[in-house]
């Protein structure tokens, strides 16, 4: 077996590491993919047969589907029958005190300001104060619960909300959608699942929420939103912490349902293992993600990516009912060797409807960043609006910065607006600060901040802080 | 404040360093205010780089103490947050970074260098505000980003409220002067004059005399080919305006 594929294996079999080892019991099924290991991950998880059924149907499609060749990403395709589809519950080792965590972890830790608590937490050590988080969390359900959100795992939901589940899965993603979508479908492992009734406005950001709850993040994650007319949720899924997750590839699929008059604002911070700076190991993150906005709702994405060997996704909006919006910002940094293919897809349907995105791409070190978007105005979405704006920032001369617009429009009445911009973090500017008394290290982060600005504030405000910091972490050393 | 002994620098041009200051000898003291005129070419800007510390300059010989050390011993920064001020020719934009951002790190990382806490957001504001008058520059103009869609004459000026917030004891200005029209150079000028003091040194590099009427220098010298080959008082910055520099040439017989 070669390096690689050793390495392969290691990260989609075992639990990675911070130089420590322990044995954790672990319930899992053999490797491999076929009728008989969705049987089994179906009745592990109690489900109804309507549910085994949608499973079943999802790994036929996938089983005629190839798995597409991407333009501008290089990886080795994973071998789908060498992973292991069912290990639960996954079970961090419980750590008596940080003194036993990786000292660089804690430095990045630092870096980004997460108080002590909860680096216990995301590093698995016993939290003392356990009453409190509980008490806070419960505090925080009884709250939801008042207002008649559903809030609960994917596997809670198909248990005790079978026909809001039956009503709206796969109705944005289709299970044929694409190659990665089908293989979810056919083995997701959980998620969240979040359902806000008519006219409420969700009391509190469901980030706070994650914040003291920490989901733990699965292989093949489904998230489905569905807000009903009227009503307004923000949803924030990841975490600025590193996230040293054990599994190589991550194929999720998040679909959000925008009905009349309703608003979701979804942001996600993700910063998944990058691999190493050789481009060894990480995690490749192939998602699929997209809302349907009804009339006079808005979706609106935000994402932070920083993580992640080879990242690859569009969260898209098809904007079906009239003057509904569909936003995008994007902030996506690649180092090293990364690789990033992402942008969005608007799919205007629906009269005077409006999307607006605002991606921001930062390369550094022997990264490549791809802008990837489409925006597609259909034969009657008359008087519809786009404007995108894509910028790129390279720092240092062995990076890449690649901006693929698409644009098809059938309707005449159309407005649609692009612009562009490629700037490069030279000597001239740093020099200016260090005179100014800034180091480079300082000035890189004010620089980076500033390019970024426009979708920082976008981020619900107490992860905007950190999400600022972690883009100064993940350059650190690339300049100067 | 600042004494440059037999300074020679290279720069790298094409591949090759190229020497372009080749004995600079300049002594500045506490209060002074010193002009240095010269052709094109005869390194006035490669002076400023080497002082403030620019990469892709080279000290080949020579020695020069700021504040009685060891001037290259300092990093730029901390040549910065010693006290030492350079007014750029032509100052950079800086999108998404606002004026208040950038100049409250920087006024804060001196503060820190000097070990002082960082000032407080209103004690910041106020300072601002008072020096911004100094050169006028509007209220708005300190939220938006460092001299982005900024005229020339605004990037001058702001570089001008820059060095009046940071309060430098020895400040280089590189060709301020160019591209001003009278009536900006002449906010420019009185900006400088109302930071002139005892302590304060300033080093004005220019290629016009004209400044030199509104900001009086104590010390005019001329800089050809590498040093400073002539010295005298602000007449002989009008004598230059006047007849050029081939009777400089011919007097000390550089080429």
């Amino acid at each position: 077996m070669s390096d690689e594929q050793q390495l392969l294996e290691e990260f989609t079999s075992k639990e990675y590491e911070y130089g420590f080892v322990t044995e954790i019991e672990e319930d899992r099924i053999p490797k491999g993919l076929n009728e008989d290991t969705i049987r089994l991950i179906s009745a592990k998880k109690n489900e109804p047969e309507w549910m085994l059924e949608w499973r079943l149907n999802a790994l036929r499609t996938w089983q005629k589907m190839t798995e597409p060749n991407r333009p501008n990403v290089t990886y080795h395709k994973p071998d789908f029958q060498e992973i292991t589809y069912y290990s639960a519950p996954k079970q961090k080792p419980q750590l008596n005190s940080l003194d036993e965590v990786d000292p660089e972890l804690l430095k990045t830790f630092e870096k980004l300001g997460i108080s002590l608590e909860e680096q216990k937490r995301l590093t698995g050590v016993a939290v003392d104060v356990v009453m409190d988080s509980v008490s806070v969390k419960t505090t925080f359900r009884d709250e939801l619960k008042k207002h008649g959100v559903i809030f609960c795992s994917f596997s809670e939901a198909i248990q005790d909300h079978p026909d809001l589940v039956k009503k709206y899965l796969g109705t944005v993603v289709p299970t044929a959608d694409n190659f990665y979508a089908a293989l979810n479908s056919a083995v997701f492992s959980d998620g969240s699942f979040c359902y806000i009734p008519k006219g409420v406005r969700c009391p509190m950001e469901l980030s706070t929420y994650f914040r003291i709850n920490a989901a733990g993040t699965g292989q093949f994650e489904r998230t489905l939103i569905v807000a009903e007319e009227g009503s307004y949720v923000s949803y924030l899924e990841g975490c600025t912490a590193p996230m040293r997750d054990e599994n190589q590839l991550h194929a999720a699929v998040v679909e959000l349902i925008a009905l009349d008059n309703a608003e979701i604002k979804y942001s996600t911070v993700q910063n998944w293992y990058p691999g190493n700076e050789h481009g060894v190991g990480g995690v490749y993150n192939f998602v699929t993600k997209r809302g349907i906005a009804h009339e006079r709702a808005k979706i609106s994405w935000t994402q932070v990516e920083t993580g992640s060997a080879v990242t690859w996704k569009y969260p898209s909006c098809i904007l079906k009912g009239d003057h509904s919006i569909g936003e995008f910002y994007s902030v996506a940094v690649t180092n090293n060797r990364q690789q990033a293919d992402t942008g969005t897809k608007m799919i205007h349907l629906g009269k005077n409807t409006k999307s607006r995105i605002v991606s921001k791409g930062i390369s550094a070190g022997k990264s490549d960043n791809s802008y990837r978007g489409l925006v597609h105005i259909s034969k009657h979405a008359e008087g519809a609006q786009n404007y995108s704006q894509c910028d790129s920032l390279l720092m240092g001369d062995q990076c890449g910065a690649h901006t693929f617009p698409y644009i098809e429009n059938k309707n005449s009445t159309a407005s649609i607006e692009h612009e562009a911009t490629t700037s490069k973090i030279g000597e001239d500017i740093l020099f200016y600060f260090n005179q100014r008394g800034i180091d480079t290290e300082k000035a890189t982060e004010m620089i980076v901040n500033g390019f970024s600005r426009e979708v920082l504030d976008k981020l619900p405000m107490e992860f905007a802080v950190e999400a600022k910091k972690l883009l100064a972490v993940s350059l650190e050393g690339s300049v100067g | 404040m600042i004494n440059i002994h037999n300074l020679h620098a290279s720069v790298e041009s094409e591949g090759q360093m190229v020497e372009i200051l080749k004995g600079l000898d300049l002594n500045i003291n506490p209060g002074e205010v010193h002009a240095i005129m010269g052709p094109n070419g005869s390194g006035k800007s490669t002076l400023a780089a080497v002082l403030s510390g620019k990469e892709g300059y080279e000290v080949t010989e020579g020695k020069v103490t700021f504040k009685d050390q060891d001037l290259f011993e300092w990093e730029p920064e901390e040549r910065a947050n010693e006290g030492m001020f350079l007014a750029f020719q032509y100052p950079i934009e800086v999108p998404g970074v606002s004026n208040a951002n950038f100049l409250k790190e920087a006024l804060n990382e001196k503060r820190a260098y000097q070990g002082l806490e960082p000032l407080k957001a209103g004690e910041f504001l106020k300072l601002v505000r008072e020096k911004a008058k100094l050169v006028e520059l509007g209220d708005n103009f300190i939220s938006r980003s460092v001299n982005e869609g900024f005229s020339g004459g605004e990037k001058k000026r702001n570089e001008i409220f820059q060095m009046a917030v940071l309060d430098p004891e020895f400040a280089i200005m590189d060709e301020t002067d160019s591209g001003l029209d009278i009536d900006a150079l002449k906010i420019v000028a009185n900006g400088v004059n109302s930071l002139r003091d005892d302590n304060r040194s300033f080093l004005i590099i220019t290629h016009y005399q004209r400044l030199l009427d509104y900001i009086i220098p104590d010390y005019v010298h001329v800089l050809m080919d590498g040093r400073i080959v002539k010295s005298g008082g602000k007449e002989l910055a009008l004598k230059l305006e006047e007849q050029g520099y081939d009777w400089i040439k011919e007097e000390v017989g550089v080429a």
